[in-house]
């Protein structure tokens, strides 16, 4: 059966780099998933999103999203792929409608289409009253809230978010986590980076831990946690695949 | 869709630059200052305004006729204020001292020696023609020529000093001429007034003409264009460091992601700051015809010419997009692109003739003049101002500037496309 996204033998080796960030990672993510990529800092979270979301070249190895591969369907393949990036990505001087109507208008949507898209997540996230404010003048929690709308406008088939919820308060990081939850249920598969294990427990179906570009272990949450002995959560896992070790990257 | 999204790209660009109240002011009202500064400055060159005289020291050591003469000469010009309260000796250092740019010393005896060398001069052709009665009376004592000091102030401007210098030349020319016409009608004895004729030779410019009217050049006529077009090409700055900052604000990278080509994002950027070049030159030339008068400048005259100044100013407009949007693209962040895109405006200001006309410069710049896309913006503008050209006139230097466009944006797409090629 062949799986929504399947990735076989992806390589990335940046220019003056000694080691590959991304070293022969294979996998197969169904559509329904919502998919936990995890690892330390340079483990290759961020390279690898980069690569699947059409951002960088791999250096060799191949993948597919719903059957459509970049090198063939190209344009076919950005329609159907959303992006939340871990920068806010927003024009600061721009208000969150003025920023959603460029962003969206990138997808082909209509006018009056992308009007109701952006009133209804804009009132989704709880951010119908700031919508005509400039972004610059937003908390961090609602400059992510907004990024997130701004990926998710033209309703993709699949999401890649790379750390959505960091910097921001508990609030924001529950209305964000629903909104993706709602997505996925609505059919959205969630490709997903992070460094909150707790909340990667609980809200992924699926994780793959990787480390030096490799991957160390695929599984359910539980699976992962039972695979390790002695291993209570997630965390436990983690620190017993990638070590104690500080991991302080220069790029 | 594709005009739908061109159409937001617009509206998007436009709204940025709305927000940005100091960018604005540096895109518009730079330009004016730089013009009407410029402008002034160049026009005074030429012209004398009230109060703008130029003191330079004038010592009289001769006290007669031909001193006399230089000295009204050189107050009629009206160029020269003249200070006379000096010694040679003070004057020499108050100019090598840079307090005044010149000192003009007239040698002791000046007239009495031009005199007795003209007469002894005159006496001796009239006597070999046999005409002269009395040959003993024939001068034989010849006086050494006497110098005329010029003291120069060493930074004192290469191109002021050559015409201070041709100046007095052509006075002491004239003042020679009427004395040897003068000898020769003393000697000979007739009553014509053969110093009337002084000018056998005479020079009459031919200018262009439109319908009935000359075609008058003066400093407005040539400073507008060149300025407006060095305004026009500064929008390489805004432009790069507004690509530069979509991409360290990450907002590139949503667009690199869609489905939406890149050539779409620059479309909408090079329609946004095709209409900021034609408000800036609308403005310039604005400053040119309403303002200039009342600076005691001439006006800058667009009459019947309008249409064709703004083909022109669209098309210099592109090509300076087209470098622009390659700046940005290729550079990695507003340190390199905001130096780079002023220093190069700069240069190609140079090397196109805003500064220095190109027939001036060395044989091998005058080479590289010609595929300075501002030197086709510069002559498309001289080509309809100055030389009454219409479209046809101009149709070569408006093709190469937008092939510089399709250039410069070709070259940024497939920059890109290698860069993040998947």
């Amino acid at each position: 059966m062949e799986h929504f996204i399947e990735i076989k033998n992806l390589y990335k080796k940046y220019k003056n780099a000694e080691d590959f960030s991304v070293n022969d990672i294979s996998l197969s993510i169904d559509k329904n998933e919502i998919y936990g990529i995890l690892g330390p800092n340079g483990a290759g979270k961020t390279t690898l999103i980069s690569m699947l979301s059409g951002l960088i070249k791999p250096t060799s190895g191949q993948f597919k999203i719903d059957g459509l591969t970049p090198q063939k369907n190209g344009f076919k393949l950005r329609q159907i792929i959303g992006i939340v990036p871990q920068e806010y990505a927003l024009y600061p001087t721009l208000t969150a409608r003025e920023n959603l109507m460029f962003f969206g208008s990138l997808y082909g949507l209509s006018h009056k289409k992308l009007k109701n898209a952006i009133d209804e997540s804009l009132e989704i996230m709880g951010l119908s009253k700031f919508a005509d404010k400039k972004v610059e003048q937003f908390s961090g929690g609602m400059k992510r809230r907004c990024n997130l709308i701004a990926g998710t406008l033209h309703n993709p088939k699949v999401l890649f978010l790379d750390e959505p919820t960091v910097g921001v308060d508990v609030q924001s990081k529950k209305a964000i986590i629903d909104h993706l939850l709602d997505l996925n249920k609505k059919g959205t598969c969630i490709i997903y980076t992070s460094h909150h294990l707790s909340e990667a427990e609980e809200f992924c179906t699926k994780i793959a831990i990787i480390d030096h570009g490799k991957i160390h272990a695929v599984g359910t949450p539980e699976e992962l946690v039972n695979r390790v002995s002695n291993a209570e959560n997630l965390e436990d896992v983690f620190i017993s695949l990638t070590g104690k070790e500080l991991r302080d990257v220069v790029v | 869709m594709l005009l739908y999204k061109l159409w937001r790209s617009f509206v998007k660009e436009i709204l940025l630059l709305k927000r940005d109240i100091g960018g604005i002011v540096i895109i518009f009202v730079m330009p004016l200052l730089l013009i009407i500064t410029i402008t002034l400055i160049q026009d005074s060159t030429f012209k004398n305004l009230e109060g703008s005289k130029i003191p330079i020291i004038f010592i009289d050591k001769d006290k007669s006729e031909v001193s006399k003469n230089i000295k009204q000469e050189l107050e009629s010009s009206k160029s020269f204020e003249l200070l006379t309260n000096f010694t040679e000796k003070s004057a020499r250092d108050a100019v090598f001292g840079g307090d005044y740019q010149m000192a003009i010393v007239i040698p002791e005896n000046l007239t009495k020696d031009i005199n007795s060398n003209i007469d002894s001069k005159v006496q001796a052709i009239v006597s070999s023609f046999g005409l002269e009665n009395d040959t003993s009376a024939v001068k034989k004592n010849v006086s050494k020529a006497k110098d005329i000091h010029l003291y120069f102030d060493p930074a004192t401007n290469i191109g002021f000093k050559n015409n201070v210098m041709n100046a007095v030349n052509k006075m002491v020319f004239e003042i020679e001429n009427k004395k040897i016409y003068k000898a020769f009608q003393d000697q000979l004895g007739t009553t014509e007034n053969l110093a009337e004729n002084k000018n056998l030779i005479s020079f009459k410019e031919i200018t262009p003409k439109k319908g009935k009217m000359d075609v008058m050049p003066n400093s407005v006529q040539h400073n507008v264009p060149a300025w407006a077009l060095f305004a026009i090409f500064f929008i390489v700055v805004p432009l790069s460091i507004n690509l530069v900052k979509e991409k360290s604000q990450g907002t590139s990278v949503r667009a690199r992601i869609s489905p939406t080509p890149y050539f779409i994002h620059i479309l909408g950027k090079t329609f946004t700051y095709l209409i900021i070049c034609i408000i800036q030159f609308l403005l310039m030339v604005a400053v040119g015809i309403y303002l200039f008068p009342y600076m005691d400048l001439p006006q800058f005259d667009v009459t019947g010419k309008m249409f064709q100044l703004i083909v022109v100013t669209i098309f210099a407009g592109l090509a300076a997009i087209g470098f622009g949007v390659l700046l940005g693209t290729i550079a990695d962040t507003q340190e390199q692109s905001a130096p780079f895109g002023a220093t190069s405006v700069v240069v190609l200001a140079a090397v196109g003739g805003i500064w220095v006309p190109v027939f001036l410069m060395p044989e091998f710049m005058q080479t590289i003049a010609k595929f300075s896309p501002m030197n086709w913006g510069l002559n498309a503008y001289y080509d309809i101002i100055l030389r009454n050209s219409g479209i046809g006139g101009i149709a070569k230097e408006i093709t190469f500037l937008f092939l510089f466009y399709v250039a410069m944006v070709a070259i940024s797409l497939f920059y890109e496309r290698k860069q993040n090629a998947v």
